[in-house]
C-alpha cells in the first residue's frame, strides 16, 4: 500500500503532518511524533513581534531605574551575550533536523517586510526543508480595502519567495471576499502550497474582571467542514499544493480530506488532546481502510471527491446550503 | 611600547590590577566601592584571565568583616588575595588588618575612601575610613586619579610582595572612584613586568599546609608579646625604598615617575601645601596657575602615607619653604590635629637634629581640613590656603569649603576664582535619571576619549531621591591634561534635557558669555522663546547665548524610546559641539550605540539608531530677540506657609544651595525634625490618579497599596465641608459603621510619583466604560492648582478618632492617618507601603531602628524626611545606627524603654500617697491592650503629670522627667534582606532569642536593592543578581522556619498584593505578641526588573506559584491551645516558572545562560513545593501537639 504524497515538492512517506503547536517545541516530541509516523512537523511559529518585544522589554528593564542613583548605577550584572531574537528557534531546527528524517517546516509569523526576509533566510540557512508564513492579520481599518489586504499577503509572498530557494506555503485564514481570485493570484505568484485554514484564536470576556482574555479553544471535527468545502473547491484549479487543517481529528477526517483534495492533512488539537501516540491511531485507522475499501494509494483517493470530480459539483456551493437547510428537521 | 587608551573610572583602574594580580576575591558591597568587586565578578564569569593564566575566584560574604575573614585564611593558604572596600566596611575589617599585617602577609586592599557614620552616614568621599586604619600596620598608598588608581595599584601589588607588609591603596570616593577619565591602561606584559615571581613562591612556601605543619597565630603572654611585636621594625623600615624602587622601575617600564612625596612648584617656594588624594590634582592646577602669577608656591602630594619615610619627605620640601599648610580630608574630634598635620609637625621636628638638617627650624605649620564627604575642593580654596599662609600669624586648625560660623575655623575664598583655562571645553548635562542622561554621557566622553587626541574627563552627579531622580553630567576634554578634580562652575556648553528644570533650577549661572545652550522641549522653534522664564531669557541675551533646541519628547516618542532621549540629545550635542565632524560623530554615536545595546538584540540597536538620525532633523537653532519677554518666574522652593525651619534650612538643601549653610546651621548632635518630606513638592508625576466617586466602592485598596501615602480617605461629619473648594469631591459613606457621614478620597498630586500601583489594585470597575475604574490616570499639570487647593482642605478635615475604627480591617486601618508619607522611595515601591501601614497603626507611640539601606535612604537622607506626626505632634521617632547592628540597635531602644516604665511604676508606688491610688491603680492596671486604653493611658498620664508638677519631691521630679514611658511604646526594628539575612543576621538572631517585646519587619526584596542588585542569602534559586550572573545555584534561607524554632518568637510572612487583609492581621498580631516577632514582608522591587506599576500582581504570583506561602505562627495560640502556625495561602496553583518569568531578574538568565536557566527553573520548582510541604507538614505537626500528642509546652 503505498501512503507516500507528495506536499511543497518533498515526498512525504505519509499524509499526516502535526500542525504548528507547542509541542513541537521539544525536540523530544518532534522524535515521538516521528516514531508515532508523523510524514513532516511544521514548528510552532516564530513570531518576529515578539522577539522584537522581548529585545525591547529586555532593554528596558535591564536599565529602568539605572544611572538614577549614586548608590545603585545598574541592577543586573552584565552579560556580554543575550540569545535575543531568533537564534534559539534556528538552533532548534537545526537540532530537529539532526534528531530526526523526516522534513521540518518551519512557520514564521512577521510584522515587517524586513522580518519576513531576514527570518525567512535565517530558517533557510538553519535547515528548514520548507516554509510556512502564517500570516495573522486583523484588518481593523476602515480605511483599508480588501484588495489592499490581499496585495499586503502577495508582498511578503514575493518578498519570501525572493529570498530563498526552499519551499513557500501559506497559511490563510478563510476571511477573503473572493477565495478563489486570491489563491489565483498567490498561484500566480508561485506560492508551493496553501494551508486551509488558520484558525484565529479569538478572544474572550471575563465577567469576574471585565476583561478581555485570551483564551485557547482546542477545535472540533466540525471545523474541518470549512477546509474541506474550499480544499473540494480550489483542488485541481491551482497549482499549489493543499493542506488541509482545523478539526482533523480521526482517520476519517484525514480521508475525507485527501478525498477533497489535500495533499497533506494537518493535526493539531487532536494531539494536544490525545497525545503524539495518536498519529499512529489515524494512521493505522487510514490503512485500515483503505485495505478494507481497495485502495492502494493515497494518491487514488486523493481529489477524488474535489469539485471537479463528483458527480454533482453545486454541492459545494449555495445549493448544497439549500438542501442542508432542507434537510435539517427540527426537532419539536 | 603603545599602551590601550581607555576611558574608564577609578574602580574600573582599580579592579583591573587586582583582578590580573590576585587568585581569591572576597567583597561585600558598599558604596562606593561596589563596583571594583561587580567588575572583578564579572571578569571572572567571563573566563578572563590574572596574568599567571588562572581565573580568579570571586566570592560575596555575608559582611565585610566576614570578607576580610575569608582573606585571611585565602592569604594563610598561600594564595594571592585581596578584595575592594570603604568606609564601615573598612572598619569591620580593622579586626583582621592587625592579623594580617602582624603576621606580614602581602595584600593589596583596593579602597574608595569615603566618609564614616557620624552624626549622619554619607556615602561620599573623604580619608575618615582609612585614618582611622593608619595604627593597624599597613601601608597606605593614596591615587589621586583613575591613572594614578591603576599604576599605584600595580606599584603597592609588587611593593606588599617584595616587603611582606600588607597595603592600602585608596583614593576618593565618587571623586576618582567614579570619575570617567581616558587613560593609558597597564597590559600584562606591564604587569608581568612589575610583578617578581620569586616574591609569589616565597609568600606560597610561606601558606599553612599540612606538608610543612606550622603554628600560627599563638597566644603570647607579658614576657615575650612585646619583643613579639618589636620584630617587624626591619620590614616596615624597608618598606618606604621597596616603594620608591617599584616606582622607579614603573617608571622606566612605563614612563610616569612617581615618588613617595611628590613636589610640584617653584623650585623657590615659601609656602607649600601638603595633602593626599584626588585634591592634589587641583592643587596643581592651581600652583601652575599661580606661578603664571609670579607666586612662590608648590604642594607636596604624599603617596606613601604609611609607613611615613621623614627622610623622603623632607627630600622633597624645598629648603626655601617657610610655611606650610598640612591639609587633611578627615576629622578627628579633640585631637591636636588631624593625621597628616600632626605626621608632618613630627616630620619635622624630628628632622630638625643633627648638623646636616636641612631646617634649623620649624617652618610655620598650620593644618586645616577640606573636603569632607566630597565638600567641593576648587581652586578657588587652595588659593586661600595659599593666602593665608601670607600672614604673619595664619589660622590652625582651619577648615576651607565651609563657613564655621561658630567656631571660626573657615577660611574665606572666593567662589568667583576661576582658572580653567580656556581651550579645555567644559559641557554640563541637567538630566533625570530615568531619561539616561548619565549613560549617554558616559557613551560621549568614551567617544571623545577614544576615538579623538583629547584629554577627557566625566564626573556625575545623583540627588538622593529615588524616584524622579535629577542627574548632573559634568563633562572636560580638550588638548590639556585635565587637573580639575572640581565639578564645572564655567561651561561652555549647556543641555537641559528635561524642560521642567528651566523653572526650577537655574542653569545657565554656570554658563560662560557665548555659551551654547541645548533645550528638550515639546515647543516649537519659533514659539520657544516666550515659553522660557524671565530669568533664562535675561541670561541667555546679556551672556549672548546661543540656544539650540529640539522636540526630543517627539522624536523619541517616533522611534519608540519612550521617555529616553539619551541618545537623541547626545547625537545633538555632537552636532552642535563639532567636536568631530558630523558625520563621523554620528558613526561613532552609532558604533557605540551598537557596542552598549547590541546584545540586546538589533530591535534596540536600531531604534537608537533612528533616533539618532532623527535627532539631526528635529535640531534647531533659535534666533534671540534682543529683550526679555517673559513674566514667568521661578516658583518658591517650598510654600509660603512652611515653617520657619524649612524654608531657612531644608529649602536652601532642596534648591541645591545647601553648600551655603554655616555651620550655625547644622544640628549638634545630628537630630533633625520629623515631618518635613510635605514641604518639599516635587511636582514628578506626569500623570495622577483621580478619583471618581460614583464608581468607587470605598475599599480602602488603594490608599494601603500607594508606596508615597499620596492618596488617602478621610469619612467625616458632612458639616466638615463647609468652604469646600469648588472642585472638592465628596459622597456619602457606605458603610454602615458611620451612617450620615460623607467620604472623600483625595490625592496630593504634587507629592504623587505616578506609579499607577493604585489605579492596578482598584477593583472597582466603570460598568459603562470598563477601561475606566474607581481611580483613573489623569495629565498632572492641569489638575495641579486646583488638586493643590483640594488637598489642602482635605488635610483639615478632622482625622477620625481611632477609637472608632476596626484596624484589623483594610477599610479601618486605612482611615488611619499615615505618619511616613511622600518619601523618596522608587516610583512604585514594594516596601514602603508595609512601612507606612505600621506607621498608621503604630506611629504615634513607635521607635523605629533602620538598618542602612534602601528604608534609611529614603527614610532619613536629607533633605526632607517622610516620618511625620500627628496634630498632637505624636509620631515615629526614627534612628539609624549601623548596617550591622539593627537588631542590636532596636533591643537596646526596647531595653531602655522597659527599664524606664519599670522605673516610672517603682516611683508611683512609691510616690501613691501623693498622687493617690485612684490614678496611680488606673494607670498600673491599664493594660493598654488597644486604642482606647491607650487614649485613656494617655489622659491618665497627663492627668500625672500636673499633679507631679505640684509635688515638691525628688522622686516626683525624676517621675515627671520619665512618666510618658508609662504610655506603651511600640519598638519597630525594619530594614531589608542584606541586613536581616546576611550582614545583621547574628545580631538579629540574638534578638529573637532574647524574649523581648520588638517588632522586626524585614522587607524583603531578596537581593540588596540599594547598592544595586547583588546577591542575598534571600535570593531565590534561578535568580540572576550581581555575583549570581548565571543564576543563584542554591536556594534561599528559609529565615521564617529558623526563627520559628526559638517557639516563643512570633513569625509571620506576609505579601500585600496577595492578601492585604492577612497583612494587617499580621502586623497587629505581631505588634500584639509580647517578645520578639518577626514579619518577612515580600516587596517587589526594582531590582526585580518588573513593571513596577503591577508590582502587587508580582506579589500575588509568587504566592500563587508557593514560592512565597503566607503564615502566621503565633506562640500565644499556641499557649491558649489554639493552632499556632497558620498556614494562609493556598498550596502552589501556578507553576513557579509562571511567576519566575514575569520578573527579568528570572527571565534574563534564559537568554544570558539559557541551559542554566533550563536546569535552575526546575530546581527552584522543587524549592517551592519543598518548601510549602515543610510548612504545611509543620503547621499539622504543631497542630498535633495542641492535642497533646507530643507534649506541649
Amino acid at each position: 500500500m503505498d501512503l507516500t504524497t507528495k506536499y511543497l515538492g518533498l515526498t512525504l512517506k505519509n499524509p499526516i503532518v502535526p500542525s504548528a503547536s507547542p509541542l513541537a517545541n521539544e525536540i523530544a516530541n518532534i522524535k515521538k511524533m516521528e516514531d508515532a509516523g508523523a510524514a513532516a512537523v511544521v514548528l510552532e511559529s516564530l513570531f518576529e513581534e515578539q522577539i522584537r518585544h522581548e529585545s525591547k522589554e529586555l532593554d528596558h528593564y535591564l536599565q529602568f531605574g539605572a544611572e538614577s542613583f549614586a548608590e545603585a548605577i545598574t541592577y543586573f550584572p552584565q552579560a556580554s551575550d543575550y540569545r535575543i531574537g531568533p537564534e534559539e528557534y534556528l538552533e532548534h531546527i537545526s537540532m530537529a533536523k539532526e534528531a530526526v528524517d523526516i522534513p521540518i517546516i518551519a512557520s514564521l509569523n512577521g510584522v515587517t517586510v524586513g522580518g519576513w526576509i531576514d527570518y525567512s533566510r535565517k530558517m533557510e540557512q538553519a535547515g528548514a526543508d520548507a516554509l510556512e508564513l502564517n500570516i495573522y492579520y486583523i484588518p481593523t481599518s476602515p480605511k483599508l480595502s480588501g484588495v489592499e489586504v490581499e496585495n499586503l499577503y502577495l508582498d511578503i509572498l514575493k518578498a519570501v519567495k525572493a529570498a530563498v530557494k526552499i519551499p513557500v506555503a501559506m497559511k490563510l485564514s478563510p476571511f477573503f471576499s473572493s477565495l478563489s481570485h486570491f489563491t489565483r493570484r498567490l498561484d500566480e505568484n508561485n506560492v508551493d502550497g496553501l494551508v486551509l485554514f488558520n484558525r484565529f484564536y479569538q478572544p474572550d470576556i471575563d465577567l469576574d474582571e471585565l476583561e478581555v482574555i485570551p483564551n485557547v479553544i482546542l477545535s472540533t471535527p466540525q471545523a474541518m467542514r470549512l477546509p474541506l468545502r474550499w480544499i473540494a473547491i480550489l483542488y485541481g484549479r491551482i497549482k499549489a499544493d493543499l493542506a488541509g487543517t482545523s478539526g482533523i481529528h480521526t482517520a476519517a477526517d484525514v480521508i475525507k480530506m485527501l478525498m477533497v483534495g489535500a495533499n497533506v492533512t494537518m493535526m493539531c488539537s487532536a494531539l494536544l488532546r490525545n497525545g503524539i501516540p495518536h498519529i499512529s491511531t489515524v494512521l493505522n485507522g487510514l490503512q485500515a481502510w483503505m485495505e478494507e475499501n481497495e485502495y492502494d494509494s493515497v494518491n487514488l483517493m486523493q481529489g477524488s471527491m474535489s469539485q471537479k470530480n463528483v458527480s454533482d459539483p453545486s454541492s459545494f456551493e449555495r445549493a448544497n446550503y439549500q438542501k442542508a437547510l432542507q434537510s435539517y428537521r427540527p426537532n419539536v | 611600547m603603545s599602551r590601550l587608551k581607555v576611558t574608564i573610572d577609578g574602580n574600573n583602574a582599580a579592579a583591573h590590577i587586582a583582578h590580573k594580580t590576585n587568585e581569591v576575591i572576597a567583597i561585600y558591597p558598599i558604596t562606593p566601592s561596589s563596583d571594583m568587586g561587580e567588575w572583578a565578578d564579572h571578569w571572572s564569569a567571563e573566563g578572563k584571565k590574572n596574568i599567571w593564566d588562572t581565573i580568579p575566584t570571586v566570592i560575596e560574604m555575608q559582611s565585610e568583616g566576614g570578607a576580610a575573614g575569608a582573606l585571611h585564611g585565602a592569604l594563610q593558604s598561600g594564595s594571592l588575595a585581596t578584595t575592594f572596600t570603604a568606609s564601615q566596611g573598612l572598619l569591620l575589617m580593622i579586626p583582621n588588618m592587625y592579623k594580617i599585617s602582624g603576621e606580614l602577609t602581602p595584600t593589596v586592599f583596593h579602597i574608595a575612601a569615603r566618609s564614616l557614620a557620624s552624626q549622619a552616614l554619607s556615602i561620599f568621599g573623604d580619608h575618615s575610613d582609612v585614618m582611622s586604619t593608619r595604627q593597624t600596620g599597613w601601608a597606605q598608598i593614596s591615587s589621586n586619579n583613575p591613572q594614578e588608581v591603576m599604576d599605584l595599584a600595580l606599584i603597592a601589588q609588587a611593593a606588599t610582595l617584595e616587603s611582606r607588609v600588607p597595603f592600602l591603596h585608596f583614593f576618593d570616593g565618587f571623586r576618582t572612584s567614579h570619575e570617567v577619565r581616558k587613560i593609558e591602561q597597564l597590559s600584562d606584559d606591564d604587569i608581568r613586568a612589575m610583578i617578581n615571581d620569586e616574591h609569589v613562591f616565597e609568600h606560597r612556601r610561606r601558606a599553612l599546609t599540612p606538608d610543612n605543619p606550622v603554628l600560627r597565630g599563638s597566644a603570647q603572654n607579658p614576657d615575650v608579646y612585646f619583643q613579639g611585636r618589636e620584630t617587624v621594625n626591619t620590614f616596615y623600615l624597608q618598606t618606604p625604598k621597596i616603594v620608591q624602587n617599584a616606582m622607579d622601575r614603573f617608571a622606566k617600564l612605563v614612563g610616569r615617575q612617581y615618588k613617595l612625596f611628590e613636589y610640584f612648584g617653584s623650585p623657590e617656594a615659601e609656602r607649600i601645601i601638603v595633602l593626599m588624594g584626588s585634591g592634589s590634582d587641583t592643587a596643581e592646577e592651581t600652583v601652575e596657575y599661580l606661578q603664571n602669577q609670579n607666586e612662590d608656591v608648590g604642594i607636596v602630594k604624599v603617596r606613601l602615607f604609611r609607613p611615613f619615610s621623614i627622610e623622603h619627605f623632607m627630600d622633597a620640601i624645598p629648603k626655601t619653604v617657610k610655611s606650610i599648610a598640612v591639609l587633611d580630608r578627615t576629622k578627628e574630634p579633640g585631637s591636636i590635629g588631624e593625621p597628616l598635620y600632626q605626621d608632618v609637625v613630627t616630620a619635622f621636628t624630628e628632622a630638625l637634629d643633627g648638623d646636616d638638617a636641612k631646617f634649623k627650624s620649624l617652618p610655620t605649620i598650620i593644618g586645616g581640613r577640606y573636603g569632607l564627604s566630597s565638600k567641593e575642593f576648587t581652586p578657588a580654596m587652595v588659593k586661600a590656603v595659599f593666602d593665608e599662609l601670607k600672614k604673619s600669624r595664619p589660622k590652625n586648625h582651619f577648615t576651607v569649603g565651609i563657613i564655621d560660623d561658630v567656631t571660626k575655623t573657615s577660611l574665606e575664598f572666593d567662589p568667583e576664582f576661576d582658572i580653567e583655562p580656556e581651550e579645555t571645553i567644559r559641557a554640563m548635562f541637567f538630566g533625570l535619571g530615568a531619561d539616561g542622561t548619565v549613560g549617554a554621557n558616559k557613551n560621549s566622553i568614551k567617544i571623545i576619549g577614544e576615538e579623538t587626541d583629547n584629554y577627557a574627563q566625566g564626573y556625575f552627579v545623583y540627588d538622593s531621591k529615588k524616584s524622579g531622580s535629577m542627574t548632573t553630567s559634568h563633562l572636560r576634554f580638550g588638548k590639556k591634561p585635565i587637573k580639575s578634580t572640581y565639578l564645572i562652575s564655567k561651561a561652555n556648553f549647556i543641555a537641559c534635557h528635561q524642560e521642567v528644570f528651566l523653572e526650577k533650577l537655574d542653569m545657565l549661572k554656570y554658563a560662560v558669555k557665548g555659551a551654547t545652550f541645548l533645550v528638550n522641549t515639546h515647543h516649537p522653534q519659533d514659539k520657544v522663546w516666550d515659553t522660557l522664564p524671565r530669568q533664562v531669557q535675561e541670561e541667555i541675551i546679556e551672556k549672548n547665548i546661543k540656544l539650540y533646541v529640539i522636540d526630543g519628547y517627539k522624536v523619541a516618542r517616533e522611534t519608540g524610546m519612550g521617555g529616553r532621549v539619551n541618545t537623541i540629545m547626545q547625537t545633538c550635542f555632537f552636532a552642535i559641539s563639532g567636536v568631530l565632524p558630523k558625520d563621523e560623530a554620528i558613526a561613532k554615536i552609532k558604533d557605540a550605540i551598537k557596542k552598549t545595546y547590541g546584545s540586546k538584540g538589533d530591535e534596540v540597536v536600531q531604534m537608537n539608531f533612528n533616533a539618532v538620525d532623527k535627532a539631526v532633523e528635529n535640531l534647531h537653532e533659535v534666533e534671540i530677540p534682543d529683550k526679555v519677554t517673559s513674566t514667568i518666574e521661578k516658583p518658591p522652593v517650598v510654600p509660603e506657609n512652611a515653617p520657619d525651619y524649612v524654608k531657612d534650612f531644608t529649602a536652601r538643601i532642596i534648591e541645591g544651595r545647601g553648600d551655603t549653610l554655616p555651620v550655625s546651621k547644622m544640628p549638634i548632635d545630628g537630630t533633625f525634625p520629623t515631618a518635613t518630606a510635605r514641604w518639599e513638592k516635587r511636582n514628578i508625576a506626569t500623570e495622577v490618579p483621580v478619583w471618581d466617586p460614583d464608581v468607587c466602592i470605598q475599599c480602602g485598596k488603594c490608599v494601603i497599596a500607594c508606596p508615597h501615602a499620596t492618596i488617602r480617605q478621610k469619612v467625616y461629619d458632612p458639616k466638615h465641608l463647609e468652604g469646600a473648594p469648588e472642585t472638592f469631591k465628596s459622597t456619602d459613606y457606605r458603610g454602615r459603621e458611620f451612617p450620615d457621614m460623607k467620604y472623600t478620597l483625595q490625592v496630593a498630586v504634587e507629592d504623587c510619583t505616578g506609579c499607577v500601583l493604585c489605579v492596578e489594585v482598584c477593583p472597582a470597575k466603570n460598568k459603562k466604560e470598563t477601561r475606566l475604574k474607581a481611580i483613573n490616570m489623569q495629565p498632572q499639570y492641569p489638575l495641579r492648582e486646583q488638586e493643590r487647593e483640594n488637598w489642602d482642605f482635605f488635610l483639615k478635615i478632622p482625622e477620625i478618632d481611632r477609637r472608632q475604627v476596626k484596624i484589623d480591617t483594610i477599610k479601618g486601618s486605612q482611615f488611619l492617618e499615615p505618619l511616613f508619607e511622600f518619601s523618596g522611595a522608587c516610583a512604585g515601591c514594594g516596601e514602603t507601603p508595609y512601612v507606612k501601614l505600621v506607621s498608621q497603626l503604630y506611629g504615634d507611640r513607635m521607635l523605629v531602628a533602620n538598618a542602612t539601606g534602601c528604608s534609611s535612604i529614603y527614610g532619613g537622607n536629607l533633605p526632607t524626611t517622610p516620618w511625620t506626626k500627628n496634630k498632637d505632634g505624636l509620631g515615629p521617632t526614627w534612628s539609624n545606627s549601623l548596617f550591622e547592628d539593627n537588631a542590636e540597635f532596636g533591643l537596646g531602644m526596647r531595653l531602655s524603654i522597659d527599664k524606664n516604665q519599670e522605673f516610672a511604676r517603682e516611683l508611683l508606688e512609691t510616690l501613691r500617697s501623693d498622687i493617690g491610688d485612684e490614678l496611680v491603680d488606673a494607670i498600673l492596671n491599664n493594660e493598654q491592650k488597644d486604642e482606647a486604653d491607650i487614649y485613656e493611658q494617655r489622659q491618665k498620664v497627663e492627668d500625672l503629670k500636673k499633679k507631679l508638677e505640684k509635688i515638691d519631691k525628688p522622686k516626683a521630679k525624676q517621675l515627671l522627667n520619665i512618666a510618658n514611658y508609662l504610655v506603651k511604646k511600640s519598638v519597630w526594628i525594619m530594614g531589608g534582606d542584606g541586613w536581616a539575612y546576611d550582614i545583621g543576621y547574628g545580631g538579629l538572631d540574638h534578638v529573637l532569642a532574647s524574649g523581648k517585646n520588638v517588632n522586626i519587619l524585614i522587607l524583603d526584596t531578596e537581593v540588596y536593592s540599594n547598592t544595586g542588585g547583588q546577591m542575598s542569602k534571600s535570593t531565590p534559586r534561578a535568580a540572576v543578581a550581581k555575583f549570581a550572573a548565571s543564576g543563584k545555584p542554591l536556594p534561599k534561607k528559609d529565615l521564617g522556619l529558623i526563627a520559628m524554632t526559638y517557639r516563643d518568637v512570633y513569625v509571620a510572612k506576609i505579601a500585600m498584593g496577595s492578601n492585604d487583609v492577612h497583612t494587617v492581621k499580621a502586623i497587629i498580631e505581631a505588634e500584639k505578641f509580647d517578645g520578639p516577632s518577626v514579619i518577612i514582608a515580600y516587596s517587589h522591587c526594582i531590582a526585580h526588573g518588573i513593571n513596577m506599576a503591577k508590582g502587587m500582581d508580582n506579589q500575588k504570583a509568587a504566592v500563587d506559584s508557593g514560592h512565597w506561602p503566607l503564615y502566621r505562627y503565633n506562640p500565644d495560640n499556641r499557649k491558649e491551645g489554639k493552632k499556632a502556625l497558620s498556614v494562609d495561602s493556598k498550596p502552589p496553583k501556578i507553576p513557579f516558572e509562571k511567576f519566575a518569568y514575569m520578573e527579568t531578574r528570572f527571565k534574563m538568565l534564559t537568554k544570558s545562560h539559557p541551559e542554566a536557566a533550563k536546569k535552575l527553573i526546575k530546581l527552584a520548582q522543587e524549592d517551592v513545593e519543598y518548601g510549602y510541604h515543610l510548612i504545611e507538614k509543620m503547621a499539622d505537626i504543631l497542630d498535633g501537639k495542641k492535642n497533646g500528642q507530643n507534649g506541649n509546652q
